[in-house]
């Protein structure tokens, strides 16, 4: 079956059996590897997407499901290639990340949930992360990475006159009200 | 982990969608598919074709009626958790909604496509029963109901027919204004499959006392069960009087044993459960001013 599906602000085409995943699509036709095959069952998180700014499990759609939608991948978030985005830089400041794998869908989970807002409670980002499985970092400093790029957005968007000192707005919030 | 073949198929229409169900036998509906698409990789399904019915105008969409919230059947398990006529009036549906897989699975998850599931252990069936919701059905001969109770037969089991498909979920609204709900569940891990499930809604007069009381225990047998505590009402919900009530009403539960947890076990948590979430509810209903709106 044809289909047309609008990746990261592109849009293309591709021919798919009905049963192959968004998941397998994105990795086979499209070459977008960044979106990691796990569990392929819906347990593990690692192929988070995101659909019209959602997070959502590649591997529990089907491309031929996934028109008329704007996904976001791994690839979509990086402001130019090479290039780290606030999230994945703070992820990699905080080593929030071990063998990697998990990351793609843990930054994903996470900018999804700071599009909704900057100034997440611990439960918040607990409760983002939640259908994503680390097995890794016991998940500590990803919620560190996820309270500092909160911190450094928040910040980003404040007049300079209003942020107060460099130190504390560097810092990453333990408990943000 | 990939599935069996199948054909694709998406309808313009719920009269093309039930006639493409009752044609072919080996036809699946799809909507959120975040149950159905785990069966097929495993394939523990091998449909012949699906018929996707997420994008039909027909299901989609929230109605407030006359005593009762209309659910489309493909509303989205995070919408529905969002949206303000819900939480309004029907608010053990917003309450048990985060408890509901996590939030990557909501937001393509359907509130009809839990219903259709009927796992006896998940949260928005245990509300259907609870608070007896109609399930609408599209047949292809027009539209019919029925309660949720009769509609839920066993595990992973309805009533449902070869070309029928769930329309949408009819929520009564209470008309009372003292109005509370409570919720708690015991699982291995937040947001996993359930154990034992609780759900209670309480209504108040003025003075207190009870003038209508709902609860229900899901995850216990093989469907969620409503427990009749209509004893309670006219009285005060005092601690004693609460838990005489349920301990009676559910000495006859039918409770099952399985790998996670004896039958036992899962009586005996059903009625502490139980205990609690009628608490919370009246504790929320007494919250609620005795003037002024719901």
């Amino acid at each position: 079956m044809k289909v047309d599906l609008h990746i990261n602000g592109v849009s293309r085409s591709t021919d798919v059996e009905p049963r192959k995943t968004l998941l397998d699509a994105l990795r086979e036709n499209f070459l977008l590897n960044g979106t990691h095959a796990g569990c392929e069952h819906g347990v593990c998180g690692a192929c988070t997407v995101l659909l019209d700014g959602e997070p959502v499990r590649s591997c529990l759609m089907f491309a031929v499901q996934a028109d008329g939608y704007e996904i976001t991948t791994i690839e979509g978030l990086a402001p130019a290639p090479g290039e780290l985005g606030v999230l994945q830089d703070a992820f990699c400041e905080t080593h929030g990340l071990q063998c990697g794998y998990c990351t793609p869908g843990m930054i994903l989970a996470a900018h999804a949930m700071l599009q909704n807002t900057l100034i997440p409670t611990r439960d918040d980002i607990v409760e983002a992360i939640s259908g994503n499985i680390c097995r890794c970092t016991g998940y500590g400093q990803i919620i560190e990475a996820i309270q500092f790029a909160a911190a450094r957005l928040r910040v980003a968007n404040t007049p300079r006159s209003q942020q107060g000192a460099p130190a504390e707005a560097d810092k990453p919030v333990v408990e943000a009200k | 982990m990939k599935p069996a073949p199948f054909d694709y198929i998406r309808p313009d229409s719920l009269a093309e969608a039930c006639a493409l169900l009752a044609a072919d036998e080996d036809a699946r509906v799809i909507a959120g598919g975040q149950t159905l698409v785990p069966m097929l990789a495993m394939r523990l399904a091998r449909p012949a074709r699906l018929i996707d019915i997420l994008r039909l105008p027909e299901l989609a969409g929230i109605h407030e009626e006359k005593g009762a919230i209309m659910v489309g059947a493909t509303t989205r398990q995070a919408h529905a958790e969002r949206d303000p006529v819900i939480r309004a009036s029907v608010p053990m549906l917003a309450r048990v909604l985060p408890w509901v897989g996590h939030p990557p699975t909501r937001n393509r998850g359907t509130v009809g496509g839990s219903i259709a599931n009927a796992d006896p252990s998940a949260e928005i069936p245990l509300v259907a029963v609870t608070l007896g919701a109609e399930i609408m059905l599209a047949t292809a001969d027009g539209p019919a109901s029925m309660p949720a109770d009769d509609f839920l037969i066993g595990p992973m089991l309805t009533t449902i027919n070869p070309g029928e498909c769930v329309s949408a979920i009819r929520f009564p609204v209470w008309p009372h204004r003292r109005i509370g709900v409570g919720f708690f569940e015991i699982s291995a891990r937040r947001s996993d499959f359930a154990f034992v499930a609780a759900a209670a809604q309480v209504a108040l007069d003025d003075e207190g006392r009870c003038i209508e009381v709902a609860l229900g225990v899901g995850g216990v047998g093989d469907r969620p069960l409503r427990l009749d505590i209509s004893s309670l009402i006219g009285g005060e919900l005092r601690a004693a009087i609460v838990t005489d009530a349920i301990s009676a009403a559910a000495a006859e539960l039918d409770a099952m044993s399985d790998l996670h947890a004896s039958a036992a076990y899962r009586r005996r948590v059903a009625i502490t459960l139980c205990i609690r979430a009628l608490e919370q509810a009246g504790d929320n209903a007494a919250a609620k001013s005795v003037k002024g709106a719901r």
